[in-house]
């Protein structure tokens, strides 16, 4: 963390160019992205379906070399994933159902060689952050979907990494809960301070979650607009100034679908 | 639309309450009557059965009174008592089970090769798929003839059939419990950093627990039934036999109670495992972690 300073960014997204293959076609999902995520920031990657969003968290995470640009994570260019990048995903079963709570927290710390005392605290010390202390022994399939995404919090937090991506973590859950985990994933960077990268589609979410929007345009995905909205949050959703960011954003994201088609 | 004029509902005045506890509900959960509990156990129920066949099974050898061809149940259990106190049957039954043993764990082994080499190449899944398809419907008791040519007379031919009765039941099931593995926990392995065997031995195969166990326990199946089938054919070998050859014997000898106190031994072995063994497996594994319903 030491040669990354204020002014130069963690991460760097450059002309970043994602291909995928389906059974019939070569998907352009994004198409020379750029944009920088510097240390404690919230960045939320926000767009319709089809922007490309989610492959670009996926490259950051490793997992899809790009064919044209490069990601780079404190100066180094990214080849595989890795625990420096933990992932929280939007599917429930991200957790190993064979492990306990507890033992799936500590389970990523094990396996990068910390000794089983430490992982054992530190899994204990975050199931406490997400306020699961009570169910440190219960297998997976006992929780409910808001107590499984919390766990899966815990097990990125625990590891300590230097971002945090998370990919529509909150989509499948219902409005109460999801409403009172991003009140909590903001309690906890008020806590801790991590870097996150969150990738969603609705745009009230990514305007409290976030410090900075990242407005993507579909088919192929392209940077349509960044935004700072760090000074809203929960409290400001009624006031005047969100309304107008939330309808310059809808606006960016509606004229690009009239485009499209 | 009907005809009927519709009027708006009545209006009505908003109203909030306080909420308490229940009283007065009485217990939340009272027990059950002592013989509505008993019955609703199983084993019980099944034991019931049990006796009941054993009952008709008395009197109608009896009736019948032909102990050549249908000995009656007491004189089974004599005959299997004897055949437990003179140390033939636990010593048949050891040696069945030790061949059974080693071709099992040797089909496992190779199973266990194979798949991975599937689930590592397209080559490797293609090789499987074709011998699947070819070998898994060919019954093992059919490549005795061709055993026996190759190995003679003994136990590796005995493990030669019973390897194959294991081996394509078994890699059909954990190559496809592989596949099957969520791209999303596969995704969250790698985060972690887990590659290679490290990935395989702690993603893949307990996430493909489940579909591993079932082929666990149908390549137990096929190899029980065959090798069982196998003795009666050719049974002994070096003067040690098996199960098999305990029931063959004794019907050459027309002892037709030791038959039937060899075939309940069959039986015994058969229910142990697959009723008490793995149901224990399955009982710490895969239902503690809600992979499967109880």
């Amino acid at each position: 963390m030491s040669q990354v300073t204020a002014n130069s960014p963690l991460v760097r997204v450059e002309g970043v160019t994602l291909q995928y293959k389906t059974p019939d076609h070569l998907v352009t999902a994004t198409y020379r992205v750029s944009f920088d995520i510097h240390q404690g920031e919230r960045v939320v990657l926000l767009g319709p379906s089809g922007c490309g969003k989610s492959t670009i968290l996926k490259a950051i995470a490793g997992f899809m070399p790009p064919v044209e640009g490069r990601i780079t994570l404190k100066d180094q260019v990214i080849a595989s994933p890795g625990p420096d990048r933990m992932m929280v995903f939007q599917e429930f079963d991200q957790l190993l159902p064979w492990k306990t709570v507890r033992a799936n927290v500590a389970y990523p710390m094990l396996v990068n060689g910390v000794s089983r005392d430490e992982a054992d605290s530190r899994a204990c010390e975050a199931l406490a952050k997400v306020n699961l202390s009570k169910f440190i022994d219960a297998y997976p399939h006992m929780l409910s979907g808001g107590m499984k995404q919390r766990v899966a919090i815990a097990r990125a937090m625990a590891m300590r990494p230097d971002v945090l991506l998370m990919d529509e973590p909150y989509a499948a859950l219902d409005a109460l809960t999801r409403r009172k985990m991003q009140e909590e994933l903001l309690q906890l960077w008020d806590d801790i301070g991590f870097t996150l990268v969150f990738v969603t589609h609705s745009i009230e979410e990514a305007i409290v979650v976030g410090s900075r929007v990242v407005v993507l345009s579909p088919h192929p995905g392209q940077v349509r607009a960044e935004l700072n909205c760090d000074h809203l949050g929960f409290a400001e959703r009624e006031s005047p100034e969100f309304g107008r960011l939330a309808g310059r954003i809808s606006a960016m994201l509606f004229d690009d679908h009239a485009v499209a088609h | 639309m009907n005809a009927m004029t519709r009027s708006p509902p009545p209006a009505r005045p908003e109203a909030e309450f306080t909420v308490t506890a229940p009283v007065g509900l009485g217990d939340v959960a009272k027990p059950l009557p002592f013989i509505e509990k008993i019955f609703e156990n199983a084993a019980v129920r099944r034991g019931l059965i049990l006796i009941g066949l054993a009952l008709v099974w008395e009197i109608y050898g009896r009736w019948l009174d032909s102990p050549l061809t249908f000995p009656t149940f007491l004189d089974t259990m004599t005959a299997l008592k004897e055949g437990i106190a003179s140390g033939v049957i636990p010593k048949r039954m050891a040696v069945t089970l030790e061949t059974l043993i080693i071709g099992y764990a040797i089909g496992l082994v190779i199973a266990a090769l194979l798949t991975t080499v599937a689930v590592t190449s397209r080559v490797g899944t293609d090789l499987l798929s074709t011998f699947t398809a070819m070998f898994n419907p060919l019954p093992a008791i059919a490549l005795l003839p061709l055993a026996l040519l190759w190995f003679g007379l003994g136990r590796p031919s005995l493990v030669f059939v019973i390897v194959h009765s294991v081996l394509w039941a078994v890699a059909l099931n954990m190559h496809s419990g592989f596949l099957s593995v969520s791209e999303t926990q596969r995704m969250a392995g790698r985060t972690f950093g887990l590659k290679g065997l490290r990935f395989v031995l702690g993603i893949l195969i307990p996430a493909a627990f489940p579909a591993i166990l079932a082929g666990l326990k149908i390549g137990w199946a096929f190899a029980w039934r065959t090798l069982i089938a196998a003795e009666l054919v050719f049974g002994v070998s070096s003067g040690q036999g098996g199960l098999g050859w305990y029931i063959f014997e004794n019907r050459n000898t027309l002892d037709t109670a030791a038959v039937f106190a060899g075939l309940l031994s069959v039986m015994a072995v058969g229910l142990l495992v697959e009723a008490v063994i793995f149901r224990i497996i399955e009982a710490r594994t895969v239902r503690r972690w809600g992979m499967q319903r109880g």
